[in-house]
């Protein structure tokens, strides 16, 4: 008897030791300090470079005030990876490579600091970003993130493959809902490629942004899946997107298997939805860009899409958060700002972002689309649920227009994804 | 004859003084790594994730005071009426009916035979432990290939391929991670049941021999009782890991698809815990995952034999 109390007391021992060691981490310092700080940006080779000369712009200037730099930790995202810095009190000052997605969940945790409590926080972000910075505040208005940069996703075409097919590589008919269809009809049955489109049919929660919403906001004008607490998507619009990119995977036009690789740079599909970022990857491709399509058709200047942003946050264990918000202000400045379309060929969230850059897209007229687009995106919604929101949708996406069959009743498919989303957006 | 009468007291042994540490001191100290750690990896664990499923729980940053209520039961009631979860349990179920089945018999039958074969042994028994020891995501990139709609095997099943293929139908998703898990897994109880056929005396063989008992009789008659520990191992195991499957899912099927059709509770767990910031009902499949297979793992251990039998 006495050895069990034994063996039992130093199992209690145990775990008070262990539960002792749960509290450690930085708890972050005043709002006001000012120090040393460092700073995660991505691994990729474009903001590699972005952010290495950013690093030394600023501590040639700022002596007492040094960044260090590192690539986010390498996990299964870097948002797992971030939520798990948050818990654990290892998080930077700043982290360039915030997905909007994420970030409600973050601010729910403690982990963000609100960006409108610095001396013309929320000043300077609405400056920036113009209209589209309302996208990124609470409905209390605070900023949990700067709206950074954007991917406008767009469709590429692949312009041999279109010629193979007999289309014109100059003009190619894909602005309305029929005419896309009848394009990629004609690419399948050519031959020239196996798949007009191979957007992947995967159930994360994150594919709902590269194939539904980049639809949805142009068929709406830019209605974002939330207004308020209620979902927008159980619509018309919702349907008649749904019905589009059904008939695409009914048809045998859209892959519905998982491809490991790019199958629009492999050439096993003619066609991707996807933001600038993608332009490097597709060095090898003769590409042509056009607008995601509608279902009536629009011109290209009133088109919406995704935004497929990247933002910045500020993080609570930051010991010195003042130091940070002049970093963030510096690397978004006119001239970091440039420097990032430059490096990275990504979109600045900045307004008037074309006269802004203006020598820039003149010698890079690839982009010009993407810097127009730039100024009509959609974002995800700020709630702390968003991520459960979108794998709702997601996976009501999946039952019904990738995997459904034929007879998929699509209309219900959206209301019991809206259903969920509402009950979602109700809770803290 | 005279008796003597004695007292009691002075029969009685002096009783030994009990040590505070017990007969062997010096044993605390060997075992203690041991017991810290299974207090950390596992009792501290699974005790705070029954914490956190009866209480509105989420991880914060520290410093950051949140408040987190006692829920009782709202989030197994949750977890219960939602029919994902319920789905991803009758999925694990569906995959263990196929998984621990074919590798008890599997892993039996070629344990059998590699025990037998003279040349090249240690080949075979390094070829059928080499997918165990090689990463899944390298294996997962193989299967891929395999079993995609336009990959080797439907270029062989050729019109009889399935339509939709094997990891976008719904019916053949699960059976095909069940297959590929145990093909993956099957090194690892081949040598569990070559230690224990090392075991089994030859004696049996040659009197089940003298016996008439041919060879596929002396398989089931010596063989089979004789290796029912391992038998019990293996089919607990398997079981155990099998409830707890999640990377063959996450990357063979992407995520559970199509339409949930291969989710498992461990990746709602990792889906709920991880990306929606909600481990308190992550915590809640955990423990009904828990009891499961603890249920299951008991039956087993009542039906397929054990100490004593």
């Amino acid at each position: 008897m006495r050895r069990r109390t034994a063996a039992v007391g130093i199992a209690v021992l145990g775990l008070g030791a262990l539960t002792a060691c749960g509290g450690g981490g930085s708890t972050g310092g005043p709002i006001d300090s000012r120090g040393p700080i460092d700073i995660w940006y991505s691994n990729n080779e474009q903001e590699l470079a972005w952010g290495q000369q950013l690093v030394e712009a600023w501590n040639a200037e700022h002596p007492d005030e040094q960044i260090t730099a590192q690539e986010i930790p390498a996990g299964r995202s870097s948002e797992e990876v971030l939520g798990a810095a948050i818990a654990a009190g290892t998080a930077p000052c700043l982290v360039f490579n915030t997905a909007p997605a994420a970030v409600g969940q973050f601010a729910k945790q403690g982990g963000l600091l609100d960006l409108a409590q610095f001396e013309g926080g929320a000043a300077y972000i609405e400056e920036r970003s113009g209209d589209l910075a309302a996208q990124y505040a609470t409905a209390d208005g605070q900023y949990f993130q700067l709206p950074w940069k954007s991917n406008p996703v767009q469709i590429f075409y692949n312009r041999e493959l279109f010629a193979e097919a007999g289309i014109d590589p100059d003009d190619p008919p894909l602005a309305t809902y029929d005419e896309f269809l009848e394009t990629a009809r004609t690419i399948v049955d050519s031959g020239a490629a196996p798949y007009a489109i191979w957007p992947a049919p995967t159930s994360e929660f994150f594919q709902i942004q590269f194939d539904f919403l980049p639809l949805y906001a142009a068929e709406t004008g830019g209605t974002p899946l939330l207004d308020g607490e209620d979902s927008t998507f159980a619509s018309e619009e919702g349907l008649a997107v749904a019905e589009f990119w059904h008939t695409l995977y009914e048809d045998g036009l859209a892959g519905n298997e998982k491809y490991t690789g790019d199958a629009f740079a492999d050439g096993q599909a003619a066609m991707s939805i996807v933001g600038p970022w993608a332009i490097a990857v597709y060095e090898d491709v003769d590409w042509g860009v056009a607008p995601v399509p509608t279902s009536h058709g629009m011109s290209a200047d009133e088109i919406w899409t995704f935004s497929d942003a990247k933002n910045v946050g500020l993080y609570r264990a930051c010991d010195h958060p003042a130091t940070a918000w002049e970093v963030l202000k510096f690397a978004t400045s006119v001239e970091q700002d440039g420097k990032l379309l430059e490096l990275t060929g990504q979109m600045p969230l900045r307004r008037d972002l074309a006269e802004t850059y203006a020598d820039y897209f003149a010698a890079n007229p690839d982009y010009v689309a993407f810097g127009e687009q730039a100024a009509r995106v959609v974002e995800v919604p700020t709630s702390p649920n968003t991520v459960a929101m979108l794998q709702a949708l997601r996976d009501a996406w999946s039952g019904s227009v990738i995997f459904g069959g034929p007879d998929a009743d699509l209309r219900q498919a959206l209301e019991d994804a809206a259903a969920k989303f509402d009950d979602l957006a109700r809770q803290p | 004859m005279t008796a003597t009468a004695t007292t009691p007291a002075a029969v009685t042994p002096r009783r030994p003084r009990r040590k505070p540490l017990g007969a062997n001191p010096l044993g605390i100290l060997f075992s203690a790594p041991y017991l810290v750690f299974v207090i950390a990896i596992f009792a501290f664990p699974l005790a705070f994730s029954v914490y956190m499923a009866f209480h509105d729980y989420f991880f914060t940053a520290p410093g950051f005071e949140a408040d987190r209520p006692f829920v009782g039961f709202d989030n197994f009631r949750n977890v219960l009426t939602d029919p994902l979860v319920w789905r991803s349990f009758g999925n694990v179920g569906i995959f263990l009916l196929i998984n621990v089945p074919l590798t008890v018999v599997l892993s039996l039958v070629l344990a059998t035979a590699l025990n037998r074969i003279v040349h090249a042994r240690a080949f075979y028994r390094v070829a059928f432990y080499v997918p165990y020891v090689t990463a899944s995501v390298a294996v997962v990139a193989v299967w891929l290939f395999l079993f995609n709609g336009d990959g080797l095997v439907n270029t062989l099943l050729g019109p009889l391929a399935p339509d939709p293929s094997w990891l976008v139908n719904s019916g053949l998703a699960m059976p095909t991670i069940a297959l590929f898990v145990t093909w993956k897994g099957l090194g690892f109880y081949i040598l569990l049941y070559l230690a224990a056929l090392q075991a089994v005396p030859k004696e049996l063989y040659e009197s089940a021999q003298m016996d008439g008992a041919g060879k596929v009789r002396s398989f089931f008659s010596v063989t089979v009782p004789s290796v029912r520990p391992a038998t019990l191992l293996v089919v607990l195991l398997s079981t155990i890991t099998g409830a707890n499957l999640f990377t063959e899912p996450y990357l063979l099927t992407s995520g559970g698809g199509p339409d949930g059709a291969s989710v498992s509770p461990a990746l709602l767990i990792y889906q709920r815990g991880i990306q929606q910031g909600t481990p308190d009902t992550a915590a809640a499949i955990g423990v009904l995952l828990v009891i499961l297979v603890l249920v299951v793992a008991w039956l087993q251990r009542r039906f397929v034999g054990g100490e004593g039998r």
